[in-house]
């Protein structure tokens, strides 16, 4: 917190807590003005501080992590250290070991996530809107939402053996269904005063997709599509964990019955970091279609 | 009046009954109702709360089945929505994801007959005529109540319908807003020169706006009576003073009252 009292050094004291000052004292120097035009905070503290404080907070764990590693008192086999995974990561990368695991870890994603998308939201849609189609569907979609998609797995190898294609299924099976069901539930709550503006403009089927069911669905859509992104990274990892030959759940897998801590830890670090980064790519995707809503909250 | 003035919107005989799928059954909404709309004319339809005026005009609309008779739009039966009828609909209907310009020009997007630059050419000379120029690439939130209502208004025009259909469009304004809506409203229909059938529950309203004023019988929904507004057709607020107008208000009031008494609703919310 001390870093955080200098930042407010320049204003008087106040008996209110640090995090209340800026605000209050604001709010008192100018009663008159909307929040949302008060000058942007100005010093980098200020205007970085959520960020700031993450990183500092990750730089503390990872100095910690390191400590305890150099002096002993944690054993390297089971922890690794950041140095070490750091080493080992290099090692891998400059022999090209581990691109191959990527690459075929990426292409189970892309193919299966893929696919769940194309399939997913069109018969979400489908179901959603139409009730005859739901009528005949919905069993079979329940049944397999509710069960937990890895118990598949010895069906899924048995039918697509322990190549490519039985990971790409079980990456399919565990997007899939989120994005489904969200999809179905963002079309049956579309507001019908929506619906019935779009009937009374004349509107088919089709256009009533595009220009009414589709917007209005976007917000669950989008999180159908989050959701079935962490399904599908479990279902790459626990999938190769149970029969390949490549892939990163593979590398995982393979390095932790030898106790090679280094390598499982890079393996993790990778997926960790494709999740991250392909959930960040659905938000900017998100404030795309979303840039028409009012902003709320702070 | 003259005697031979083309009748715009011809309503022989329509009942109407609303199925209940909850319910499992019918509710009789309209009976046996006869109307014509002439060309130029606005008319307003007033009566007891949840008489089934709405309905009526969603039936004119084709988006409800008529149970027996037939609506007739410059002779032909109305089965279905079409681009000769226009509905500007209650607050809130509006597209939050398209902007004022787009929310205009949606129908004709629908449509797909003109290409997109004379659509948009179209758009922005109905939001000009509205008196929203400059706010054509606002979205729906970033406006007023009364604003939002003139894009509404603006995206039924667009169409260049025979026949305007409001529904209550004025409902969720702010009283004041409201008032000066309808003097806008008259302005506007005024440069489209177009035929409107206005529902609405405020008499005051309906005589403010109407050539002629429609009194609907409590449901199932009659015509009870037709009442000629004898107001000059450039019309202030200030009218809305003069006791010729107030004794039509009063007289459509009188008769909701009665009808109103019917169902055991005194006022008319």
């Amino acid at each position: 917190m001390t870093s955080l009292d200098r930042a407010h050094a320049e204003e008087p004291p106040s008996p209110a807590p640090a995090s209340m000052q800026g605000a209050v004292e604001q709010a008192a120097a100018r009663p008159a003005r909307d929040e949302s035009i008060l000058p942007p905070p100005t010093s980098f503290w200020a205007r970085h501080e959520h960020a700031l404080l993450g990183t500092i907070s990750m730089l503390v764990f990872l100095a910690f992590w390191e400590t305890s590693v150099d002096l002993g008192w944690v054993n390297p086999l089971f922890t690794s250290s950041p140095s070490r995974i750091v080493r080992t990561a290099i090692d891998m990368f400059a022999d090209g070991s581990i691109l191959v695991d990527m690459q075929v870890s990426g292409f189970e994603f892309i193919v299966g996530y893929g696919a769940a998308i194309v399939i997913g939201v069109p018969l979400g849609i489908l179901m959603g809107w139409y009730s005859r189609v739901d009528a005949v569907l919905d069993p079979f979609v329940s049944a397999l939402y509710a069960t937990p998609r890895i118990a598949l797995l010895p069906l899924v190898m048995i039918w697509f053996g322990i190549g490519l294609m039985s990971k790409v299924a079980i990456v399919f099976l565990g997007a899939v269904f989120p994005i489904l069901v969200n999809t179905i539930t963002g079309v049956r709550t579309v507001n019908a005063d929506f619906v019935k503006v779009a009937r009374s403009f004349g509107s088919n089927d089709w256009q009533m997709f595009l220009t009414v069911v589709l917007p209005s669905s976007v917000p669950l859509l989008l999180t159908g599509l989050r959701l079935g992104l962490g399904h599908a990274l479990v279902g790459i990892v626990v999938g190769e964990m149970y029969g390949a030959t490549h892939g990163l759940g593979f590398l995982i897998a393979t390095a932790g019955a030898r106790f090679q801590t280094d390598k499982v830890m890079v393996g993790i670090i990778i997926i960790a970091a494709a999740g991250i980064v392909l959930t960040g790519l659905l938000r900017l995707i998100e404030r795309r279609f979303e840039r028409w809503r009012p902003s709320i909250g702070g | 009046m003259g005697a031979v003035r083309r009748a715009k919107l011809d309503v022989r005989g329509v009942s109407l009954d609303l199925y209940n799928e909850r319910t499992g059954k019918s509710l009789p909404v309209l009976s046996d109702l006869d109307l014509a709309v002439f060309e130029g004319e606005l008319v307003s339809i007033v009566g007891p709360s949840g008489c089934g005026k709405s309905t009526f005009l969603n039936a004119v609309d084709g988006l409800i089945r008529v149970t027996a008779g037939e609506i007739l739009v410059d002779g032909r039966a109305v089965n279905a929505p079409g681009p000769d009828r226009a509905m500007v609909f209650q607050h809130d209907s509006l597209f939050p994801w398209r902007t004022v310009r787009d929310n205009v020009m949606y129908g004709l997007d629908l449509q797909g007959k003109l290409a997109k630059a004379e659509r948009v050419e179209r758009a922005l000379a109905l939001v000009e005529l509205v008196g929203l120029t400059g706010f054509a690439d606002h979205y729906p939130h970033e406006l007023s109540g009364g604003m939002r209502q003139r894009v509404n208004i603006a995206r039924a025009l667009v169409m260049e319908p025979q026949l305007l259909l409001l529904d209550e469009p004025f409902a969720a304004l702010d009283a004041q807003t409201r008032e000066f809506m309808q003097v806008e409203l008259l302005k506007i229909l005024a440069r489209a020169k177009t035929t409107a059938l206005f529902v609405t529950h405020q008499i005051n309203e309906a005589v403010f706006l109407s050539d002629r004023v429609v009194v609907f019988s409590a449901r199932p929904a009659g015509i009870k009576e037709v009442i000629a507004v004898d107001l000059p057709p450039e019309r202030s607020l200030s009218v809305k003073l003069q006791p010729a107008f107030l004794q039509v208000e009063q007289r459509i009031w009188r008769l909701i009252e009665q009808e109103a008494q019917k169902t055991g609703m005194l006022t008319v919310a």
